[in-house]
């Protein structure tokens, strides 16, 4: 397992140019789109005069590349820069909303995998029997329902009619937090279930008909020890993909579910930064997206190292 | 076993080690078959139709003893196997028949009962070493997961038995192997893992599906005299399916041959070997090789065999039979008690039958 493992610091080597690469895509987007920061700080009745100074002091006069290499040094020292709108360290904002987003999104694929694999295995404990095809009638609607109608939807149910939750917004504390993400999480989670459960349905099929299940019914294993032993772990691994793909998307894409519960996380952060042209903000939020999937991706292996003792992604035979 | 699955019991005949020791006067053990299949008949059901994939198969296993079941892949040789272990795939059904173990109808126990048996009664050794052991799950946690369950056992008293069952399949370092993963073994270590697994719990009936198929052919020696050795130990019965006649001749003592989901012969494996009856008994040893008369031509039986499908009337293997008559094609002959022939009465054994029209002048030679 440790001798498996070693391929991390080769991976994280790897990483170092995608990051890069994410850095110069950040940078040139934000400078792509149309609009002029200084346009968006001082608003439309400002002068000429004002405006100049304000680029000349935003180092918006120089060329492009001189302030790419400005970006970068400042990036390494930790330093995103100002945020236009709230005039504050970009740094200190994003650090602000990564807790609150990554909650949210541990949160729903907590939810999601709790609402997925048992529906999972229930399907595949009877393909086309008619609690499969309820399960998969379900995963057609739950990937069907646009994720601000429900998100919509159970707050007008949970909260507005039968106020078990909050409307919106943000707790205090970890405990605190886990009932005022519920909603949004859980919303998320419908979301995002159906790709798992359609996954991890059709691989706990094969694995059911595979020998060693024949193998493991043969010492008298049935139901749920036989599931947890010998069937999860190995229909999980198709599924492990699956999730790390969707936890990035998860990151960038909580934007919406973020506005309409009020949550104060990098979706909003990002939201109200493409509103005012806050292109640090903008650069910063995307910059940390980036670095997110690329963690992700390693993450991913690791944990398909971990599932499978197969796996051997050291790219070296074992002695 | 419990009080109500023990009063489900025809006989005096128990399913514990107990029973049998506290009534040693009566000795049924010595008599009864520790398996008796009757008339089992498995099909697939599709809407009012029925396919029958193996049809009205008796078959007695005594104690200790060890029977080969030998027929061609879709024979419905590993099917009859899988029916008794509970195992059969999905869409195929028990038709008609029973399976009776120690004198208890497999089929008619609850599933719960069922497979409470499986494992320390009866025990099952498959034909894929390299897909019938769990791919995430090292091995010796696989061994120990029948004794951790039928026996009680605490998980370090597990390990330590299922590193004792390695050391007695010959698998060398055990305790190393124990933590080994399936991939990381041979074919031929690995089905020492699945009759290290198979046998951990002192099953009375081994059921071995082709184990020898998948290996090499110097690991296969090996393996299958490991597992007469282990059977003798254990005091295990044997049910072997192959299609491998020179396996049969080495490991059992009875045979019964299966073609198109009946039996067609049955016997000793001496004399059915020695004196095949039915044609197609005489067609497998004929198409295949023997190193005692290595000049001897080999004789491939022309054909194939029938789709399950599409069955004719008449004897499933008349239309590839050189023998066949008018007769064959349109009656099923029965399988029936072999009489003693002039020509070798004495390997002629009681418990014989064939099922063929001209079985007794194929037995005399008249038409080789």
């Amino acid at each position: 397992m440790l001798q498996r493992l070693s391929f991390i610091p080769g991976r994280l080597l790897q990483a170092v140019p995608v990051v890069f690469g994410v850095t110069l895509v950040v940078f040139f987007m934000a400078h792509l789109l149309p609009g002029d920061p200084a346009t968006a700080i001082l608003g439309d009745k400002a002068t000429p005069a004002s405006l100049e100074a304000l680029r000349v002091q935003l180092g918006l006069d120089q060329p492009i590349w001189a302030q790419y290499g400005l970006f970068l040094a400042n990036l390494f020292q930790g330093n995103l820069g100002i945020s236009f709108s709230f005039q504050r360290p970009v740094a200190e904002l994003v650090f602000q909303a990564i807790p609150v987003t990554m909650s949210l999104v541990l949160f729903s694929m907590v939810l999601a995998l709790a609402i997925s694999i048992p529906l999972a295995a229930i399907a595949a404990s009877g393909p086309n029997k008619p609690r499969d095809l309820l399960v998969r009638f379900f995963t057609l609607i739950g990937q069907g329902m646009p994720q601000f109608w429900v998100g919509i939807m159970l707050i007008l149910l949970f909260a507005v009619n039968l106020r078990f939750f909050p409307v919106g917004g943000f707790g205090n504390s970890p405990l605190d937090n886990l009932y005022y993400l519920f909603l949004p999480a859980l919303t998320l989670a419908i979301s995002i279930s159906p790709v798992f459960i359609r996954s991890l349905r059709s691989s706990t099929i094969s694995v059911l008909g595979s020998d060693y299940v024949a193998t493991a019914r043969s010492k008298g294993a049935a139901g749920a020890p036989l599931f947890r032993q010998h069937v999860l772990r190995n229909a999980a691994i198709p599924t492990v993909s699956i999730i790390g793909i969707t936890l990035g998307y998860l990151v960038g894409g909580s934007i919406v579910i973020e506005k309409v519960f009020a949550i104060p996380g990098l979706g909003s952060l990002m939201l109200n930064a493409i509103y005012n042209r806050d292109f640090p903000t903008i650069q910063a939020v995307t910059l940390f997206v980036g670095l997110f999937v690329v963690i992700v991706g390693i993450l991913t292996d690791i944990a398909y190292t971990a599932l499978d003792p197969r796996v051997n992604l050291t790219g070296k035979a074992r002695a | 076993m419990n009080r109500e699955a023990k009063a489900k019991m025809p006989g005096t005949h128990g399913l514990t080690e107990t029973d049998v020791a506290t009534s040693p006067e009566a000795s049924p053990e010595a008599t009864q078959p520790i398996l008796s299949i009757t008339d089992l008949t498995l099909g697939v059901k599709r809407g009012n139709s029925t396919t029958s994939i193996v049809d009205g198969v008796s078959f007695d296993v005594a104690p200790g003893d060890r029977f080969g079941l030998v027929g061609e892949s879709g024979s419905g040789k590993s099917m009859t196997l899988r029916a008794i272990a509970g195992l059969l795939p999905g869409g195929v059904e028990v038709l008609s028949g029973h399976a009776y173990f120690r004198g208890v109808d497999l089929f008619s126990l609850s599933a719960e009962d069922r497979r409470a048996l499986m494992g320390p009664q009866i025990a099952m050794v498959f034909q894929e070493p390299m897909t019938a052991l769990n791919p995430v799950m090292r091995v010796g946690e696989q061994i120990a997961e029948g004794s951790r369950r039928h026996l009680g056992l605490s998980r370090k008293a597990a390990m330590g038995l299922a590193v004792d069952m390695m050391a007695k399949t010959g698998i060398p370092d055990p305790i190393r192997r124990a933590r080994a993963y399936p991939h990381e073994l041979s074919g031929g270590l690995r089905q020492r893992i699945m009759i290290a697994m198979a046998l951990s719990c002192r099953p009375k009936l081994l059921l071995c599906d082709e184990p020898m198929t998948a290996l090499d052919v110097t690991v296969q020696h090996q393996v299958l005299n490991l597992l007469e050795e282990l059977c003798d130990d254990f005091d295990a019965s044997l049910l072997f399916v192959t299609h491998d006649l020179a396996v049969v001749n080495q490991t059992c003592s009875e045979l019964a041959v299966m073609y198109s989901g009946r039996i067609v012969e049955f016997g000793t494996v001496a004399s059915v070997l020695q004196n095949p009856r039915h044609p197609y008994t005489k067609g497998l040893l004929d198409s295949a090789p023997d190193f005692d008369q290595p000049d001897r031509a080999l004789i491939p039986i022309p054909g194939f065999p029938p789709h399950l499908a599409d069955k004719t009337p008449g004897c499933s293997f008349a239309p590839r039979c050189s023998f066949a008559t008018e007769a064959c094609l349109t009656g099923t002959p029965p399988l029936t008690t072999v009489r003693p022939t002039t020509m070798q009465p004495t390997t002629v054994q009681p418990g014989a039958g064939v099922a063929c029209y001209r079985s007794d002048e194929i037995a005399e030679g008249v038409l080789a």
